[in-house]
Parts: structure tokens; sequence; C-alpha cells
């Protein structure tokens, strides 16, 4: 996504930082973000949290009885 | 702007979760659609035997054998299949609902589904994105049988969580660049109302597109993006408060 490079309001920048963060657009030299240094550290914050997203929660196993349950439930006739 | 690097260390662990009481959930029905891509575990003992599978004339991948086998029938194949699948259906059950008895009712419900399902699996996609979809199905459907309204509508979901995302960022003292450890937005993550946890889980740890998301929830992708920004907005201000305590982790 693109915006546009003329000069925002704060609240008209944040607007679109929806579309933008995560998105690999080239926030990075937008008027507005070279000038307002909190709307600067808000992008990198949300930019910082969608990152670091990708690396959460590794896999895990579940109890080792859990196959037992299934299979139970599956003689039972629930399935 | 500086490339974002954030600290995340290979020893952390999932926080611990609340257990809730355990409760058994209603057939239900959902669709999902097809060649399996998957880990190799040790596969579950059975109790009884196998009965005996007509193999395909055409030679198979050693996955999709044990696919079409459990196709037909094959308990042993589907033990297989479980074996195969387990973690990666428990973790996103666990991501989704952020609580270990619940995480692990879903996945047996999620796997019960998968039994009586599989034969209608038609190859369309990969077998591991069929089942991976029918398990977010299986979640939703608990969320909504919970009352959850799976978009969380505002605050109104969970008026008491905070202030919501508001219009004041606070002054550009406190960055989360470099500062953020994989551990304390975990916990940021399981401290999220239901439906923004969901949301981001989806997009941002899952990697599902907002369409897909509109899709699931049958909501639009616009709202999905605005329930995203919220999200992201709302561990932000868990992040930074954690921060200003000094207890990064």
């Amino acid at each position: 996504m693109t915006i546009d490079s003329k000069s925002m309001s704060c609240e008209e920048f944040q607007s679109h930082l929806p579309e933008l963060v995560g998105s690999g657009a080239d926030v990075e030299n937008h008027p507005h973000i070279k000038e307002c240094a909190i709307c600067r550290q808000l992008y990198e914050d949300l930019q910082t949290i969608a990152h670091a997203a990708k690396q959460l929660f590794p896999d895990e196993q579940p109890e080792d009885n859990l196959w037992e349950r299934i299979e139970s439930a599956i003689k039972k006739g629930d399935s | 702007m500086a490339q974002h690097q954030t600290i995340l260390t290979a020893t952390d662990t999932f926080p611990q979760r609340k257990r809730m009481p355990r409760t058994r959930f209603p057939k239900q029905a959902n669709e999902a659609s097809a060649a399996p891509t998957v880990q190799e575990e040790a596969p579950v003992q059975l109790q009884d035997p196998a009965p005996e599978v007509t193999r395909p004339a055409a030679p198979l991948s050693p996955d999709a054998e044990v696919l079409a086998r459990a196709q037909a029938g094959d308990h042993h194949a589907f033990a297989h299949l479980y074996s195969l699948h387990k973690r990666r259906i428990y973790s996103l059950c666990l991501r989704m609902v952020g609580n270990v008895a619940e995480a692990e009712d879903l996945t047996q419900e999620a796997f019960l589904q998968l039994h009586r399902k599989i034969a209608t699996f038609r190859g369309d996609s990969a077998f591991s994105t069929w089942l991976h979809r029918l398990s977010i199905n299986v979640v939703l459907m608990h969320l909504r049988k919970k009352g959850l309204p799976l978009m969380s509508l505002d605050e109104a979901m969970e008026p008491s969580y905070d202030d919501g995302p508001g219009r004041s960022f606070g002054a550009p003292d406190l960055s989360l660049t470099g500062s953020i450890d994989r551990l304390a937005l975990e916990r940021a993550v399981a401290a999220l109302p239901a439906g923004y946890r969901l949301i981001f889980v989806l997009h941002d740890v899952e990697g599902f597109e907002h369409n897909e998301i509109a899709a699931m929830l049958d909501c639009s992708v616009g709202n999905s993006k605005s329930q995203l920004h919220k999200a992201r907005l709302k561990l932000r201000d868990a992040l930074r408060q954690s921060l200003r305590k000094g207890g990064k982790r």
C-alpha cells in the first residue's frame, strides 16, 4: 500500500496504520513520520509487535493420554 | 528508519495458563477442503489391531498412503495421522483459546470431526491446510457456543479490560524496538480479550490474510483490519506498562 506524501495530521496518519503495519509498505520516508516522533514511535512499536508475533508460541505437545480419549470417543460412536 | 530488532529468547516457554473445567463439546458441522506435509512423531499405541485395507494401485508417498488408508477406515492409519498432526493442531487451539484444558478438549473435538469427515477430503488443498481450517472452525464454533462475539465490538465484549486504544499514544520515550522478549509478548497476548486475541493469532501468528479471516468470522475485511489494529495497540500498551514497571519478563 502507498500513502499520500502530503503533510498529514497525526489522526490522519494513524488512520492508515491498520493498512501499513506489517504490510512492507515504505512508510519510513513519509513526511509525517519524519516530522512526528510520536507517530514514528507508534509505527515502530506496532511493526515490532507484528514481527515478533511470527516467532511466538512454539508448538507444544498435548497430554499423552489425549489419544486415548479420542480413541475411546471413536469407539463409543461420538465421532 | 532503523531495522527493528526483537529480542526473543530461545529458552522462553509459554506462560502458565489458567486451567478451566473440562467440558465436552457437541458435534458440529463445518466444511474445510485437502496432501499432507507433516512432521514425523512416534505413532500412538493402538488398543486394537487395524482392519484390512485395500491398497491403491498407484504408488503414493508415505504420507499420502497413510491418508488414503485412513480414509478407507484404517484405524492404525488414523492414529498415525493423529501422531503427525497433533502438535500443530493442539498448538493452534492453545493459541486461540489460551487455556490448556480447553485446547485439549478442542483438539479432541477436531480429531473426532476429522474422523467423521476424512472420507470427504478430496485433495483440493493440502491435507494439513484442510485439517487446519477444520480445527479453526471447531474453535470458532466453541467460542460462539460460549457466547463470545468473535468480532469484539469495540469494548463491548469486555468493557472492564481497559479504556481502549484511544487517541493519545504517549510520549515517544519508551520504545519497544529491541526490548520485547517473547515471554512478555505471549503474556500480553494471553491477556487480550478473546476477540482481539483471535484476530491477532489468526493474522499475525498464523499468517491468515484479512479476507480469509473475514470469511471465517463472517465480518468485513475492514472490520478485521480495525480489530487487528486495536489488538496491536492493546499489546503495545501492555508492553509499555510492563517496561515502565521494569518487569520485562
